[in-house]
């Protein structure tokens, strides 16, 4: 292993880890200034030009703040927790594109840290670990409503976690790939080649499950809005509380990413054309997250569940077996 | 539409009011699958979506920047009182009458009056204790000489709300009287508008 590899690699990880920990604070600064923009309301006006530097001021506050650790919570797990979101969210960003390779003064960049041949399923697993943040800061934080909230939202993750694997199930067995370049790759002919509109079902399905899995607004259960409290995150305060955030927000990205690679064609043939509609799909996905919380109510719980596991995902398997018959007779006639 | 509709609150044909059609709940799985399958393909997600969406982009934003901007108050608002000065002279229009002490509902009205040397009845002292008034408007709606007023600052935060209405402070400085910034009342209390030609003959026998 050279030495050009390694400090490329570090290089790659600190662009990223900078670059989306920026994204997650003026993502917050987006949202705030979108859906005010929905309700008529002007939003952040005041920290700097249309308050832009409200995110630096928000980031102030959030380091400048008391660490407080409640008197009965169990210390080093619930230390621990807002970390867990915030690596795993990072973590999964390793195996996706995020630009097409491009040379600067002779040296071929390839931006994604590492193309492993099992991309997607990488990204889908590290993503899940995401899970025990939540999870385990709930159930760490003696408080009732974070546990009840930490229930919830491990529910809703592990469900949703179904819905994701069987909907990308069907483009995988069409791609014969995990490798996000390789899935990429196949949609180079142009948008009639997106693989959203030759898998639509499942295209939809794993937007919505995209909003579970990102505890978004219709599935917005995990923090206990009803409840007029942060769920899981009612006992953290200052930064650990912003790592949550941050995760958050980063999860978001990703996930825009994952989507508008595997079903929108991604950066397509690698063109500068490619790669600026590979960020305006980012952007959507991403703006549509917001938009839905301006727009849709929350739904119950229950009816979460229900969709989940009663709707959606004997969709994804029929969808599957559809897909595989399909697949049987081309490659048969074929043959 | 008229008022009158919605004064009779029970539901008629006379009445605006009517019963929601709220379809029952589904009872049975079949019965809740048709409706998630329904409200799913007719759209309504969807004009949700628009709804939200039409706002951004009609831009027409109802924030008023309160310190910087702020809305007209109507006339008839009961904000901090206010003693007026006669136009011409630039006396006190307060002739001590003890009117509004005496209707103070909430006996938060305090003076004291004596005979100065020119034999007119003067206004010693005057103050309204704010924590107990309620801006009802007794005082101005009872003053003969609409001499005490509701004035229009309702920013009345300070380290001691004593300072608003001590007779000094709610009386108009003879300097902006003589400049005419002094702003006659046309609120609570005060003749409404071409009162003279609404004014009748009182029949002398009945």
């Amino acid at each position: 292993m050279d030495v050009a590899f390694i400090v490329e690699t570090v290089v790659k990880i600190v662009v990223i880890l900078l670059v989306f920990s920026a994204l997650a604070g003026f993502g917050t600064y987006f949202e705030r200034k979108v859906l005010a923009f929905m309700q008529r309301r002007l939003g952040p006006m005041h920290v700097g030009p249309y308050g832009l530097l409200q995110v630096a001021a928000d980031g102030i506050k959030l380091f400048t703040k008391e660490d407080i650790i409640p008197q009965n919570v169990v210390k080093p797990i619930f230390k621990l927790a807002p970390v867990i979101t915030a690596a795993t969210a990072f973590m999964a960003a390793a195996a996706i594109p995020f630009w097409p390779e491009f040379t600067v003064f002779g040296y071929t960049v390839h931006p994604i840290v590492s193309d492993i041949n099992i991309g997607i399923l990488y990204v889908m697993a590290v993503m899940a670990i995401g899970l025990y943040g939540p999870l385990l800061g709930g159930m760490a934080s003696a408080n009732k409503f974070s546990l009840i909230s930490a229930a919830r939202s491990a529910a809703v993750f592990i469900s949703y976690e179904v819905i994701t694997g069987l909907a990308l199930l069907a483009p995988l067995m069409m791609v014969g790939s995990l490798s996000l370049i390789d899935i990429n790759n196949y949609q180079v002919g142009g948008i009639s080649n997106w693989i959203a509109f030759s898998q639509p079902v499942a295209f939809i399905l794993f937007w919505i499950a995209a909003f579970a899995e990102t505890g978004r607004t219709p599935f917005h259960l995990v923090a206990n809005d009803h409840e007029i409290i942060d769920g899981f995150g009612t006992e953290y305060s200052g930064m650990r509380w912003g790592l949550f955030f941050i995760g958050e927000y980063a999860n978001m990205f990703f996930i825009s990413f994952v989507m508008a690679i595997i079903f929108l064609g991604g950066y397509g043939d690698g063109s500068i054309a490619g790669a600026f509609g590979l960020l305006m799909k980012v952007a959507f996905f991403f703006f549509f997250f917001l938009w839905t919380r301006a727009a849709w109510p929350d739904i119950r719980p229950d009816q979460l569940m229900w969709l989940c596991w009663k709707v959606l995902m004997p969709i994804a398997v029929l969808n599957v077996v559809i897909t595989g018959i399909v697949i049987l007779i081309k490659t048969q006639g074929g043959m | 539409m008229h008022v009158e509709p919605f004064t009779d609150r029970n539901v008629s044909e006379h009445s605006a009011y009517y019963y929601v059609d709220i379809e029952d709940y589904p009872v049975t799985g079949w019965d809740k699958f048709k409706q998630v399958v329904k409200r799913s393909l007719k759209g309504e997600l969807f004009v949700g979506l628009w709804v939200v969406m039409r706002e951004m982009i009609k831009f027409d934003i109802h924030t008023v920047k309160y310190p910087l901007e702020k809305l007209p108050i109507g006339p008839r608002y009961r904000a901090v009182h206010k003693l007026l000065r006669l136009w011409e002279s630039g006396f006190e229009r307060c002739i001590g009458c003890g009117l509004c002490e005496k209707i103070c509902i909430s006996d938060c009205i305090r003076m004291d009056t004596r005979i100065d040397e020119n034999s007119r009845k003067e206004v010693t002292e005057y103050s309204i204790n704010l924590g107990r008034c309620i801006f009802c408007g007794y005082c101005a709606e009872v003053c003969p000489e609409l001499a005490i007023v509701h004035g229009e600052r309702y920013e009345n935060a300070s380290e001691q709300r004593a300072h608003f209405v001590i007779k000094d402070d709610m009386l108009t400085p003879i300097d902006l009287l003589t400049s005419g910034q002094q702003k006659e009342y046309p609120g609570f209390g005060a003749i409404t508008p071409h009162e003279d030609e609404r004014v009748t003959k009182t029949p002398l026998a009945y």
